[in-house]
């Protein structure tokens, strides 16, 4: 999220799109009651289901899954036609007057450069036009011809009203009421928030849905205000902890990025990443790139990472590929190429797609670790029950340890809200059995490996015998330790580069924040953007102060936030560029002259002037990007895209399938059914009583959702003579399940391109071990087939089957 | 004070029958710990009770979960999930010992944590010795493992989620994600 949860009742409007925070976000989507009651804000669902949040909503428009690009795209090209644009805001902080090099266009739903061979696309095209001084051009009277906003206008000019209702099956006229709503949040005192979950990840084009999203923000000017913003909801409690601290195939910590084999040595890692700046006077944050790089390094390898061996670059894996993600990994699993795998609280064969694959490839492990605090499917998955996992037990020849693990409540540390805050909680129960830490855990696994390393050599031990592991207790680091560590400090004095004289920290003293950290190796910090959270004033992350100056929703002193303590990223764009807040009633920040003062931590050095320093200071522009260059794979602007399994063609080219530069394998391409054999859209989703498939071992939530059934139509279910409560089999070209079918007037037909589509919804949460009834989940059915930028697999727009059916063997009807 | 003006009408003796009827509040003696609900990212505050105090180094039973009313997202509100946390502290399903599932078998059957360990420590091994790519056919520096994977679970804390990253990043595994992937 740009914002917090506790920000959320400073909006005017709420859009929930892709997301259904009623039911997933019960008591952050209380923010948006709040809202409602004492601002009179308005709340606006689009959404193929007509959802919990949808009940409370003030207008509701129905959406095909999957066709939000268009949905988005129409706004924004109805907010151009009707001048419902924050000029100012768009024209000072946006990239809308930057000039686009020749040579780039769209056509046929494709834009140039595309190589249908590879799947992807040459993006050289993709850029600006820049000066003999490095700069890009600009045009800020905003006439040329291929400056970003021109280009914008040609872009959505295709996405006319008619236009979604024929791709997205939305009614014109809801569709025109959902625009009027948004477009008077241009208005520099009218706020809009996003908020949105895996409803827009989960499609092989999740990236351009929310990027579409982000471009109508910025051109209404809602991105760094209070109640505005791009608010990712996220699922699990520490998603957003896990993905900053990089524990992804392609990520280091704080989004530095694992080096590939191309880069064959730091300097040639870095040097695509200097980060100059493209205007003028502009920040350019990431400049700052080799510092986090080597304190990181340092964090890791300690006193073995030095300059002389490039710090200690080698001991790092070099990719060969984009990413080793869960889909390749299952994949090269299938092919009999992984041998071991560990999974820590994680389930895979519930949460990854085309389960039967997931299956197969564990069935072909030698070995296969569980860490979890309760019994998952993944550690039984060699155990026959019956329809519900039928397999050869006997054939399977894994061998798999399961280790158990203590849960929150019997753990001390921090978990990263998806507002951002880093959140210290304490341990309050002795753990049952011989249940462990999981930090226990993983230190035991290290201290016993660099042992057989040290006593029998082996493959390239240095990287494992070099691991700093200076903790008081090695076998048990203490979560304090590892805070401080995460946090950094300086290894030498640090002294005032103006100054020499002066020690601004001493040797062995914590950092007080990223801003110390340097590129000479005399500091370390396991991630930058979390620097601050435990420094010398202590543990940040623990505390509690719930004042609310001015009750903005800031809560400054509440926990700590990334960054700084910042609490609404790009908060400078709260203010005019001269410095003065669009909305006074809703200040967050202002320039008093000298410098910035306010509610929040200024996102921007304290004393840049506001006419010369543009708010986002992590793009080299210093201004946002409706058009993103070359950055994503699929394109520079978002563009209309089916899923691989649509009910209906791309209108834009029907020969395009999916997202043309998804990474498909070979052997997934047979597996995508077509809406001949499987003619309903289904989606899936979470039911507020459950958290996954957690739950499923509490007796409480399990009986309060006791049963897995599927939604569909009482059109569909008249069609096909499914009863209300009746069995039914839904199959797709991957799997089949059974469930009880729950017939609803919350879903409707849609109408697409002159074709009826019927949607079937399919929530998550059953399996075969815990207090609830066994069942299935729809990772049985969904396709293998990724995000285009990202490998996310989609689980929200697929095609099924359905018919009425009879209870699974064992099962009393 | 309604007793005592019972008391003080000559109704003493009920008095003292009833208290000894009254259950002693279920919240005394209790330890009370600050924490976070662990299922979504709303991260509501709740306050735990138990018997005893683990930070003194004692059992600690938990007998209660409720909201933390300090807390500023949820303002001592929790849904269905949050509301019913004791029930998973104490579910049945709560792993207790390290198990082990030989190759064919039908059954996990109980092993010691040392047993697990240095299982765990030998396989990983051998199978990082067998197939490390030290160097590509270019001869460059690669340091990978990829025949054998770890996800890592995005509902452990930050700090345990740097001691797992710097084990298997140190350990070349490059098939390494956590939830944020799905
Ligand atoms: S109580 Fe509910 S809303 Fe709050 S963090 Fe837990 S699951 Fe999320």
């Amino acid at each position: 999220m740009t914002n917090a949860w506790t920000d959320i009742k400073n909006t005017d409007l709420v859009v929930v799109m892709g997301g259904n925070a009623a039911e997933a976000h019960p008591c952050g989507f209380k923010w948006v009651t709040e809202a409602k009651a004492h601002r009179g804000a308005r709340l606006i669902v689009v959404d193929p289901r007509y959802t919990r949040t949808a009940s409370v909503a003030d207008f509701y428009a129905p959406i095909r899954q999957g066709s939000d690009i268009a949905f988005l795209m129409g706004v924004i090209r109805w907010c151009m036609e009707n001048d419902k644009v924050q000029w100012e805001y768009t024209k000072a902080f946006t990239n809308a007057a930057y000039i686009v090099k020749e040579g780039f266009g769209y056509q046929d739903g494709l834009f140039t450069g595309y190589d249908p061979e590879k799947r992807d696309y040459d993006r050289t095209s993709w850029d600006y036009e820049i000066d003999e001084d490095g700069y890009a051009v600009t045009d800020p009277t905003l006439q040329h011809p291929r400056c970003v906003w021109n280009l914008l206008k040609q872009h959505v000019d295709v996405y006319t009203p008619e236009m979604v209702e024929r791709i997205c099956g939305t009614p014109k006229e809801k569709f025109l009421k959902v625009a009027q709503m948004i477009g008077e949040c241009s208005s520099p005192t009218k706020t809009m928030t996003s908020m949105y979950a895996l409803g827009w990840t989960q499609h092989s084009h999740g990236a351009q849905n929310i990027r579409g999203m982000a471009m109508l923000q910025l051109i209404l000017g809602n991105i760094g205000v209070r109640g505005g913003g791009m608010n990712a909801l996220r699922g699990h409690s520490n998603i957003q902890g896990l993905t900053d601290l990089g524990l992804m195939s392609h990520l280091l910590t704080g989004y530095l990025n694992m080096p590939t084999e191309k880069e064959t040595d730091f300097e040639t890692y870095m040097k695509s990443r200097q980060f100059k700046p493209l205007r003028p006077g502009q920040t350019s944050y990431w400049q700052n790139y080799r510092k986090f790089m080597v304190s990181f390094q340092k964090a890791m390898w300690g006193d073995a990472a030095t300059a002389g061996n490039d710090w200690a670059y080698d001991y790092i894996p070099k990719l060969d590929v984009p990413s080793y993600d869960v889909l390749r990994m299952f994949e090269l699993m299938n092919d009999g190429r992984v041998n071991g795998y560990i999974c820590q609280g994680f389930n895979p064969v519930l949460a990854f797609p085309n389960r039967g694959k997931i299956v197969a490839g564990l069935s072909k492990l030698k070995f296969l670790v569980t860490m979890d605090p309760l019994e998952t499917e993944t550690a039984r998955f060699w155990e026959n029950h019956g329809e519900f996992n039928d397999v050869d037990t006997k054939s399977i020849q894994t061998e798999v340890i399961q280790l158990p693990t203590t849960c929150f409540a019997e753990e001390e540390g921090s978990l990263t809200n998806s507002g951002r805050w880093l959140q210290w909680h304490w341990a309050a129960g002795t753990p049952p059995g011989e249940a462990q830490h999981d930090t226990w855990i993983m230190a035991q696994i290290f201290l016993r490996m660099r042992e057989l390393y040290r006593k029998e050599g082996g493959a390239f031990p240095d990287p494992i015998l070099n691991l700093s592991w200076e903790y008081h207790d090695p076998t048990e680091p203490e979560p304090e330790e590892l805070a401080k560590e995460i946090n950094g400090r300086a290894l030498r004095d640090l002294t005032d580069p103006n100054d020499p004289s002066k020690v601004l920290v001493p040797a062995g003293k914590q950092v007080v924040n990223f801003s110390q950290l340097r590129d000479d190796g005399s500091t370390m910090s396991g991630c930058w953007i979390y620097s601050g959270c435990f420094n010398e004033a202590g543990n940040n992350m623990a505390r509690r102060d719930n004042h609310d100056p001015d009750e903005t929703g800031a809560y400054l002193g509440w926990t700590f936030a990334w960054p700084l303590n910042r609490r609404t990223l790009y908060n400078r764009a709260s203010c005019d560029t001269q410095g003065r807040p669009w909305d006074p009633s809703r200040k967050l920040l202002e320039w008093d002259g000298a410098k910035w003062t306010g509610y929040d931590v200024p996102d921007i050095a304290p004393n840049a002037k506001p006419e010369e320093v543009g708010p986002f200071i992590m793009n080299q522009e210093g201004v946002s990007r409706l058009f993103a260059r070359g950055m994503m794979r699929d394109g520079p602007f978002p563009a209309h895209m089916e899923p691989f399994e649509s009910p209906v063609p791309n209108v834009f080219n029907p020969k395009m399938r999916g997202n043309p530069v998804a990474r498909i394998f070979q052997n997934d391409v047979a597996q995508f059914g077509t809406s001949e054999e499987f003619p309903y859209a289904a989606t899936s989703y979470r039911l507020t009583e459950h958290f996954h498939y957690w739950t499923k071992h509490n007796r409480v939530n399990a009986a309060l959702q006791p049963e897995f059934f599927v939604e569909l139509s009482e059109e569909l279910a008249a069609e096909k003579g499914i009863t209300p409560g009746g069995w039914v089999r839904v199959w797709s070209k991957r799997g089949s399940v059974k469930a009880k079918a729950v017939v609803t007037k919350r879903i409707r037909p849609l109408h697409c391109d002159g074709r009826v589509v019927h949607v079937i919804g399919i929530p998550l949460h059953w399996g075969f071990v815990g207090a609830a009834k066994k069942g299935f989940g729809p990772n049985s059915l969904s396709p293998f087939v990724g995000e285009a930028n990202i490998e996310t697999p989609g689980y929200k727009a697929f095609l099924v089957n359905i018919e009425p059916s009879t209870a699974p063997a064992g099962v009393v009807a | 004070m309604a007793g005592t003006s019972l008391a003080a009408m000559g109704f003493g003796e009920a008095e003292a029958a009833v208290a000894a009827h009254v259950r002693p509040m279920k919240l005394a003696n209790t330890t009370e710990t600050r924490n976070t609900c662990p299922y979504c990212s709303v991260a509501c505050g709740v306050i735990i009770y138990a018997k005893g105090d683990v930070r003194k180094g004692e059992r600690a039973d938990i007998v209660h979960i409720e909201g933390d009313a300090d807390h500023p997202t949820n303002l001592g509100t929790l849904c269905p999930k949050g509301a019913a946390l004791k029930d998973f502290v104490h579910a049945p399903t709560r792993l207790q010992y390290p198990m082990v599932r030989r190759p064919g078998s039908d059954k996990f059957e109980r092993v010691s944590w040392d047993a697990a360990l240095d299982r765990i420590a030998r396989l990983m091994k051998d199978d990082r010795d067998a197939n490390f790519l030290a160097s590509n056919q270019e001869g460059t520096a690669v340091n990978r493992w990829t025949t054998t994977g770890m996800l890592a679970a995005s509902a452990t804390t930050n700090e345990t989620a740097w001691c797992t990253f710097k084990v298997a990043k140190a350990l070349g595994i490059v098939g390494f994600d956590n939830q944020a992937r799905v």
